[in-house]
């Protein structure tokens, strides 16, 4: 693929077409303290899922602002701190927390909340009412990034 | 009175250097500033610097072409009615403005569809026609290496005001704004690429990924897809209003158009 191509589908910034999940928020993440202890699921995730989850610019967007240990994905970002470690740094708990809503801890992050549909403005039409990621998805991300020890 | 000359040589001395590291790579001068050419690679550099490769100068042929035209039910050309291009120069460098007669702002495809619809009494020319586009080139073109100077005229003001709202405003479900990106986050790597300051000079570009001119709006829309904001309608008035604040945000800077981005 040609450089220029390979950025745009980097970026996503032709198509919009990634994975965009209809939720149901009924049940609110349970937060305690700067955690949500429990799976979104109930169930536990899979780290192989999630691991393609981070490594994927159209579907977790991760590596757009953040390098993580992942070799074959050439162009990470450097906006944010590096997902390797990460599993040493947090529990599951924080790490699901800050991937479902990292406003809740800081107000003024960047993060964008993979979780959380209210409070935000002009969101494009196919994308409207739906999170980032899906609560199965979330729970395969922190799986993953459980595994990421120093 | 040498002192005196002295010190204007000085000051005409500082302009100059001032202007030379806005035109080029910013060699130690007090403005840090970057123009969006200077954080793409040398090949694509060269290609934007020459007439010959820069694929943005096939519009601006075309738009030559245009301008010597009549058109609509005048039966008049751009030319017959402002002769050599030449007088042209300077004025996209000082665009958007309040055309005589209109309380609102328009950008310089505004304009030219305005001289278009109102003088030729030729129909309008949509968004990203080629012949808007080339147009827009060929005027532009005229301006290539003239400080961006917006007017001033006080009742751009509150247009700009609100263009800065919009730029600081988080939208979209990735909930970002332009300024974290552009302000807060330019220079570092948003997956493999560098962020650009977002200055509006090299406007309309030829992008490679396009394979083919497009306008200032069209770049807008596509960080607004980037975002999954939903993008303003294509004649709405926050384009110009978001044109302004940026063409204030770039005072000074040089214009570089037609622009070649990857
Ligand atoms: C638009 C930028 C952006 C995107 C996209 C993004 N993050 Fe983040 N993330 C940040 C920033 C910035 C921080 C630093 C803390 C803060 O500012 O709140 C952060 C913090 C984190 C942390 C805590 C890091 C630490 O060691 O302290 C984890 C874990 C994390 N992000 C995981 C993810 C995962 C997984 C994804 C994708 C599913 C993701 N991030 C997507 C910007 C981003
Ligand atoms: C998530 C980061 C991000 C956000 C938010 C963002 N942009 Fe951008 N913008 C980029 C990147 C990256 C590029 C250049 C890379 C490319 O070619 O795609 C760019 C390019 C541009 C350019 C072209 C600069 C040049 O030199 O040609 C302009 C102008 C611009 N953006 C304005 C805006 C405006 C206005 C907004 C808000 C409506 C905005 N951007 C939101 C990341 C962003």
């Amino acid at each position: 693929m040609s450089r220029p191509g390979l950025l745009a589908a980097a970026l996503a910034l032709a198509a919009p077409a990634a994975v965009a999940q209809q939720v149901d928020l009924q049940v609110a993440p349970q937060i305690v303290g700067d955690a949500i202890p429990a799976s979104l699921t109930g169930q536990p995730g899979a780290a192989a899922r999630g691991r393609a989850i981070v490594a994927n610019r159209g579907v977790g967007l991760c590596l757009l602002c953040h390098s993580g240990p992942i070799v074959e994905e050439r162009f990470q970002g450097d906006l944010a701190p590096n997902l390797a470690g990460a599993g040493s740094r947090w529990s599951e708990g924080q790490l699901r927390l800050r991937i479902v809503d990292g406003s809740r801890l800081n107000a003024d992050t960047i993060m964008p909340p993979y979780y959380r549909t209210s409070g935000l403005r002009r969101v494009a039409r196919n994308f409207q009412g739906k999170t980032i990621l899906s609560a199965a998805q979330i729970e395969d991300v922190v799986a993953y990034l459980a595994t990421l020890k120093d | 009175m040498i002192a005196r000359h002295f010190g204007i040589g000085l000051a005409i001395v500082f302009i100059a250097s001032y202007a030379l590291a806005q035109g080029m790579a910013d060699k130690g001068g007090t403005d840090k500033r970057r123009s969006g050419t200077q954080d793409m690679g040398g090949v694509l550099q060269k290609m934007q610097d020459d007439d010959t490769a820069n694929p943005g100068m096939l519009f601006v042929q075309l738009g030559g072409e245009l301008w010597g035209k009549a058109s609509g039910a005048s039966g008049k050309s751009c030319a017959d009615c402002h002769g050599s291009v030449a007088s042209m120069k300077g004025v996209a460098a000082r665009y958007p403005a309040i055309p005589k007669g209109a309380d609102a702002p328009v950008d310089l495809e505004g304009r030219i569809d305005l001289c278009r619809t109102a003088n030729q009494r030729a129909g309008s020319l949509t968004s990203e026609s080629r012949e808007l586009l080339a147009l827009t080139a060929y005027v532009a073109h005229q301006s290539r290496g003239f400080p961006i100077t917006p007017p001033d005229d006080p009742r751009l003001a509150p247009f700009r005001a609100r263009g800065e709202k919009l730029w600081q405003a988080r939208q979209g479900q990735l909930n970002l704004s332009c300024a974290i990106c552009h302000d807060d986050n330019a220079g570092k790597k948003l997956a493999g690429v560098t962020i650009p300051e977002a200055h509006p000079t090299g406007y309309p570009i030829y992008r490679l990924e396009w394979q083919t001119l497009g306008s200032l709006k069209r770049r807008l829309r596509n960080c607004l897809a980037g975002i999954r904001a939903e993008p303003y309608a294509y004649d709405a008035p926050e384009y110009v209003m978001l044109d302004l604040f940026l063409m204030d945000r770039a005072r000074g800077m040089m214009l570089e158009s037609p622009g070649v981005r990857p």
